[in-house]
């Protein structure tokens, strides 16, 4: 077993420490991050507040923590959802082949020319800016990517000895597809959904930057900052602590992803 | 030669036929027909009936489709809903600033980032290396529209050296353009300068291994020409691929900077549009947005075979 590797451990810390914060926020943050409190507005960090507050005398790491549960949450839903929808499409579309595999990949394609945000803009319009509406936007708009890589590996593992073998055993076809195909497609997926991750919290925190979020008063990194824009020249910090907070996120994200792509993908070891 | 470009053009149109597709029935899926939306909620049966009639609302959806396609190709995206004015010059002219700020954005950051990355490759491991491939990594973590709030806040409002927001269009004057166009394009500067690193070097790490690199030296080659001669053409095949997408993808995804930086853009356009749900506008953007995707796919590999010679003799 070889040591984890300093991208590794570092990646796992920010993350551990995003999603822990998450978590507490659930059940406890320092104020209520909806509570206004007019006598204490725009105050700079200090003892009370130790990132400061907003117009609205709203505490800023209340708000930043509880943004966190938002982010993660949708975050963990969309990957879960474009994962399990593009997995099954992905091994239905390798295994069965023929006109509805032509078809289906089609379209698959034709979908993976729109940039996935201009797909997820145009979802949004039909299903409206809210937390569902984001991830069944998002979840959309990534899956085809999934359906790609899982049928690319599904066509390349077909070939291989094992699979002809659980076939000449006598297994049937949906058998051999559960018990041998699936399990070998596991580590090109867990490469994908870890970037994947970081896509989806990237964008879900540019449309709420762009008004097409969580509805407020519900706080999200993106909303914050977009509020922060206002004010930015009085109070700073309104601007500077949120998008520290998703660039930490990505920074993680992309660590963890680094050390698990040099792990589990034999191509890029040693580079 | 020919026999390619025919065969990528005849792929490219199923595709861009399925686009379109896609951008009719999300507009058809929303609740309430387009007359209903332009009429408002107090518009009388009849007058409703008459409007569906002329847009050719009270047909079959395939029918439906072939006239709209019809129409998009004569040129006729239709009209704002919120003012009127025709879909597509409004399009154009939104198309123009955005694709000026992110083809000066992009072009900066490759001529920055494709040595970077080779020289991080050329050097792995070294003191250089990890400072490329460490400032890369949170670069690329930054999303744009935070950095260029900074930038903001350091250049506009601290130091005060730059105009705060707006924008100039290089017709008016092109000197005020430049001003105002330097933090926006910083912004895609620095930000895909860190994708972009990143490839350089993974895929110039690849090609440094093989043998024809160590017979180039072999040869008495200086590691300057091998470099320039052997690695960069057989490595930035992928680099190039990756150009195009970030290209694409930002025509997409510019609504953020333009956002922070108040620019008229395509981006802001399709996020006012969906505010507004103006549904001509929307259809339009997404429509012509895809189209460009295409093509700067397409173009990128119609010029692939220029770069990497494996690519040009099959």
């Amino acid at each position: 077993m070889r040591l984890p590797s300093l991208n590794a451990v570092l990646g796992a810390t920010i993350v551990g420490l995003i999603v822990g914060a998450g978590l507490v926020a659930m059940v406890w943050t320092p104020y209520d991050p909806l509570k206004l409190d007019f006598l204490a507005r725009l105050a700079p960090p200090s003892a009370h507040h130790l990132l400061g507050t907003d117009e609205f005398g709203r505490d800023v790491l209340s708000r930043l923590m509880r943004a966190a549960t938002t982010s993660v949450w949708i975050s963990i839903l969309t990957v879960c959802a474009s994962i399990l929808a593009g997995t099954a499409l992905g091994l239905v579309t390798g295994y069965m082949r023929g006109w509805t595999d032509r078809i289906l990949m089609m379209f698959n394609d034709a979908l993976l020319a729109f940039p996935g945000i201009l797909l997820a803009l145009g979802l949004l319009s039909v299903v409206g800016a809210n937390m569902y509406g984001i991830i069944l936007a998002l979840g959309l708009a990534y899956t085809p990517l999934v359906t790609r890589v899982v049928r690319g590996a599904v066509l390349s593992l077909k070939e291989k000895e094992f699979i002809e073998a659980s076939r000449v055993l006598g297994n049937s076809e949906s058998f051999t597809m559960v018990r041998h195909v699936l399990p070998n497609c596991i580590a090109p997926l867990i490469v994908l959904a870890t970037s994947m991750f970081g896509w989806v919290l990237l964008a879900e925190s540019a449309l709420s930057f762009l008004g097409l979020g969580v509805p407020p008063p519900a706080p999200t990194w993106g909303n914050m900052l977009a509020e922060s824009r206002t004010y930015i020249s009085q109070a700073a910090w309104l601007g500077i602590f949120p998008g520290l907070c998703i660039s930490l996120a990505l920074l993680g994200i992309n660590l963890l992803g680094d050390a698990l792509r040099d792990r589990l993908d034999p191509h890029m070891r040693g580079l | 030669m020919l026999r390619f470009i025919l065969t990528r053009l005849g792929m490219a149109i199923p595709t861009l036929l399925i686009v379109a597709l896609t951008v009719f029935l999300l507009v058809r899926l929303i609740p309430g027909d387009p007359a209903s939306l332009m009429l408002g909620d107090m518009a009388s049966q009849s007058s409703l009936a008459a409007l569906r009639a002329q847009l050719g609302l009270d047909r079959p959806i395939p029918v439906q489709f072939v006239i709209w396609i019809g129409q998009i190709l004569k040129g006729d995206f239709g009209h704002s809903i919120a003012t009127g004015q025709p879909v597509l010059g409004l399009v154009i002219d939104r198309f123009e600033t955005s694709a000026t700020i992110v083809v000066i954005g992009v072009f900066l950051a490759s001529v920055v980032a494709v040595p970077a990355g080779l020289i991080a490759a050329w050097r792995q491991n070294s003191a250089i290396d990890l400072l490329f491939v460490g400032t890369a990594t949170v670069l690329l973590s930054i999303p744009s529209f935070w950095l260029g709030l900074l930038l903001l806040l350091l250049f506009g409002l601290k130091l005060q050296w730059l105009p705060v927001v707006g924008y100039v269009s290089f017709s008016t004057s092109p000197v005020m353009a430049s001003v105002y166009l330097i933090m926006p394009v910083a912004t895609l500067v620095l930000h895909e300068s860190g994708v972009l690193v990143r490839m350089a070097r993974a895929s110039a790490l690849e090609v440094l291994r093989l043998d024809y690199v160590t017979h180039a030296r072999a040869k008495g080659l200086s590691e300057g020409a091998v470099l320039r001669r052997h690695v960069f053409r057989n490595s930035f095949g992928p680099t190039w691929t990756l150009i195009g997408l970030v290209l694409g993808n930002l025509l997409a995804g510019i609504a953020v900077v333009e956002t922070v930086f108040t620019i008229p853009g395509i981006g802001r356009l399709l996020v006012d549009s969906i505010f507004a749900r103006d549904y001509p506008v929307i259809q339009g953007c997404m429509l012509f947005v895809a189209f460009v995707y295409v093509l700067i796919n397409l173009v990128v590999d119609l010029f692939y075979p220029l770069f990497d010679p494996k690519v040009a003799q099959a």
